[in-house]
């Protein structure tokens, strides 16, 4: 069995928000238009979060990019009086769209502020419109939604490897957001697999998850920037 | 019969709004079914463009609509506890205000669930939240519990009105169909007499717990979630509380207006609204004990996360809101219930008219700041409710008073054979 996860090495992040960008190709994000935006309706399934610390000319810039945490022990699962999302055998917490109702209550119960809801109906300029990705459901108006990790992807992924009666080698199965980024800074696979480049990551010393406290388990690790000046 | 005619005569005061028809009735009447009418149109419009007309957004995704809900709730908690209570303690001077109450109980109870068909994304799958049940969520045990209370409220006030209902019955030979049916073909035989009041005792029992139950589940919804200045222990018997508090303010309220609009004086007395302020007064001291203890358990905790909420209500955008809400909720209710003096039927209305608008805040202060102050700072965000909200607010109002103005029309607002009852036990006991 898999157990998907993912690691951000924040070391290497830019701040380009390439990722940002691929994820609402590959998603069927709709667009809210800036108005929206300014009522905090946005949908970023992938979002870059900048921290400025200090004033010019000292200014430090972080970036961290946060997508869903895929969290082990998620707290919107089980708030959702219609079981509308639910974490799979492998461990994605996806959200099925055509059983949601629109409570938001996994929403207001979601630590880490990632799921998204459909204020309108779905909206796109008319030549985005062809570039639509089929393999994805365009959600509707009044349903919740969220990343999972492009589990299109990881589902066509499983397909080639069955044909092929194997297992689904490392890197095979990426989504948008980690094939997108050109500092490479951001690595996804099968955290059951000993040797795979994020089981590894994600015991480095530098590997930390938000909130643990909370005791959400989450599934996507970041790797702390390097403290170059203490050597 | 002569009997009847006789009660029916003594209590003329009554049974006289439910023959007269006047013109304030109608502008009333009419006034709030306009109101009440255009939260249609204004419940269309959302549901055509979307939940995007009303204010909510990222992260303050529960505003105005569950505040309502929240509120609402809380009013129908007064009426049907207060009656049970009463009636389990005997307290002989409940009788003129009971039937009042419950028929808050049964209004409020209506209006408080329709806000969350108003919030959700697609109202068309209300039914849902039943077929596919998940026992795990805190809004099916809400939606399990309210459920049985206001089929149990509902059966109180009906159970209690029986006998009413056949006076009427023989009053008003033009509605007999209508009173015929309801009355269950009472004729108040010795049978008859013993099953309502074993009836009776059953639901002022059973619906005692019931009571508590919903408003603690109605807490759950926000204090089982890991939010700060939500994930409280106290948010049960503080919810219950405050909806009792509300619950009776109303009660006072509609009691008052009732009193003056149909002429009741000398059923309503002073001493009702005396002994409702005292209950009052004790429910302001718990409620100002249960703020003061939630608050200073969450400055002196001193988790960022929670101080973040903590102080964006004391200090920051929440502020004018959160102090208004200490004036109305305990400043003027105080003083004015404490003191004999003040404690007369126009002290007591103000009190309850402060009570209701300071209730109203809490509701609003508990559920918007928390998520305007996620966790991740970078979220925060603000919220203002649109034109959509406010009028669904006021329509759903309006459509409360204006279900009690009718149920006042058809059926008497003071139980006429408990006053009976109790005069016959007076006279008794005098002999």
């Amino acid at each position: 069995m898999y157990r998907w996860g993912m690691v951000i090495d924040l070391d290497r992040c830019t701040g380009c928000q390439a990722c940002v960008v691929a994820c609402r190709q590959e998603n069927n994000i709709a667009f809210g238009g800036e108005d929206q935006a300014k009522l905090g309706r946005a949908k970023f399934w992938m979002n870059l979060i900048s921290d400025v610390k200090g004033a010019y000319p000292d200014v430090e810039m972080q970036f961290i990019p946060i997508p869903c945490m895929h969290c082990d022990r998620p707290p919107c699962i089980k708030v959702c009086p219609v079981a509308a999302t639910y974490k799979n055998p492998e461990g994605v917490v996806a959200q099925v769209y055509p059983r949601c109702i629109g409570v938001r209550m996994c929403i207001s119960n979601c630590p880490y502020t990632v799921r998204y809801f459909n204020w309108h109906a779905p909206s796109w300029p008319a030549e985005y419109k062809k570039g639509l990705n089929p393999d994805v459901y365009r959600r509707r108006k009044g349903i919740t939604e969220k990343c999972n990790f492009c589990i299109q992807r990881i589902r066509r992924a499983k397909e080639t490897a069955k044909k092929e009666k194997r297992k689904i080698r490392d890197g095979e199965a990426v989504p948008a957001c980690a094939e997108t980024c050109p500092s490479e800074a951001i690595y996804f696979g099968d955290l059951n697999d000993p040797k795979s480049q994020v089981s590894r990551l994600s015991k480095s010393r530098r590997a930390f998850r938000l909130m643990e406290d909370l005791g959400t388990e989450p599934k996507v690790f970041y790797l702390k920037e390097g403290e170059w000046n203490d050597g | 019969m002569t009997d009847r005619e006789a009660i029916a005569q003594k209590h003329s005061r009554i049974l006289a709004p439910l023959t007269r028809m006047g013109w304030p009735f109608l502008i009333t009447a009419g006034l709030l079914s306009a109101i009440f009418l255009w939260s249609f149109f204004a419940f269309g419009w959302q549901y055509v463009w979307g939940l995007g007309v009303t204010g909510m957004g990222h992260p303050v995704s529960w505003a105005l609509y569950l505040v309502n809900f929240v509120f609402f709730i809380g009013i129908s908690h007064a009426g049907t506890l207060i009656s049970a209570i009463l009636r389990i303690t005997h307290a002989g001077w409940r009788t003129p205000v009971t039937r009042a109450a419950e028929v808050v109980t049964v209004f409020a109870l209506a209006a408080g669930p329709t806000n969350i068909l108003f919030d959700l994304g697609r109202s068309i799958r209300f039914h849902w939240v039943a077929i596919h049940a998940q026992f795990k969520s805190p809004l099916l045990w809400d939606f399990t519990c309210i459920m049985t209370y206001f089929v149990t409220c509902v059966l109180f006030l009906y159970v209690l009105m029986i006998p009413d209902i056949a006076l009427l019955r023989d009053r008003f030979p033009r509605r007999r169909w209508f009173y015929g049916l309801l009355s269950l073909g009472w004729i108040g035989t010795e049978r008859q007499e013993r099953i309502l009041k074993r009836a009776s005792t059953f639901l002022c029992i059973a619906v005692i717990p019931i009571a508590v139950s919903v408003h603690t589940v109605v807490s759950w919804v926000f204090g089982m979630q890991t939010q700060p200045m939500w994930h409280s222990t106290i948010f049960g018997p503080y919810f219950v509380a405050g909806a009792i508090y509300s619950g009776i303010a109303a009660i006072i309220l509609v009691a008052a207006i009732l009193r003056k609009v149909y002429r009741l004086e000398e059923y309503l007395q002073p001493i009702h609204f005396n002994n409702l302020g005292l209950l009052l007064l004790t429910m302001a001291l718990l409620w100002f004990y249960f703020t003061l203890a939630e608050y200073l358990t969450t400055f002196y905790g001193g988790s960022t996360d929670e101080l973040a909420v903590f102080w964006v209500k004391l200090t920051g955008k929440y502020s004018p809101m959160f102090w208004l809400m200490v004036l109305f909720c305990f400043i003027i209710p105080f003083p004015i219930l404490a003191m004999k003096r003040t404690r007369t039927i126009l002290g007591t209305s103000i009190v309850s008219i402060s009570v209701l608008i300071g209730m109203w805040l809490e509701r609003y202060l508990i559920i918007i700041p928390t998520l305007s102050q996620p966790r991740l700072p970078y979220g925060r965000g603000s919220y203002m409710p649109s034109w959509v909200e406010w009028s669904m607010m006021a329509g759903l109002s309006a459509g409360f008073v204006l279900a009690i103005v009718l149920f006042s029309k058809f059926f008497p607002v003071i139980s006429i054979w408990e006053m009976e009852k109790e005069e016959k036990e007076k006279t008794s006991n005098s002999k």
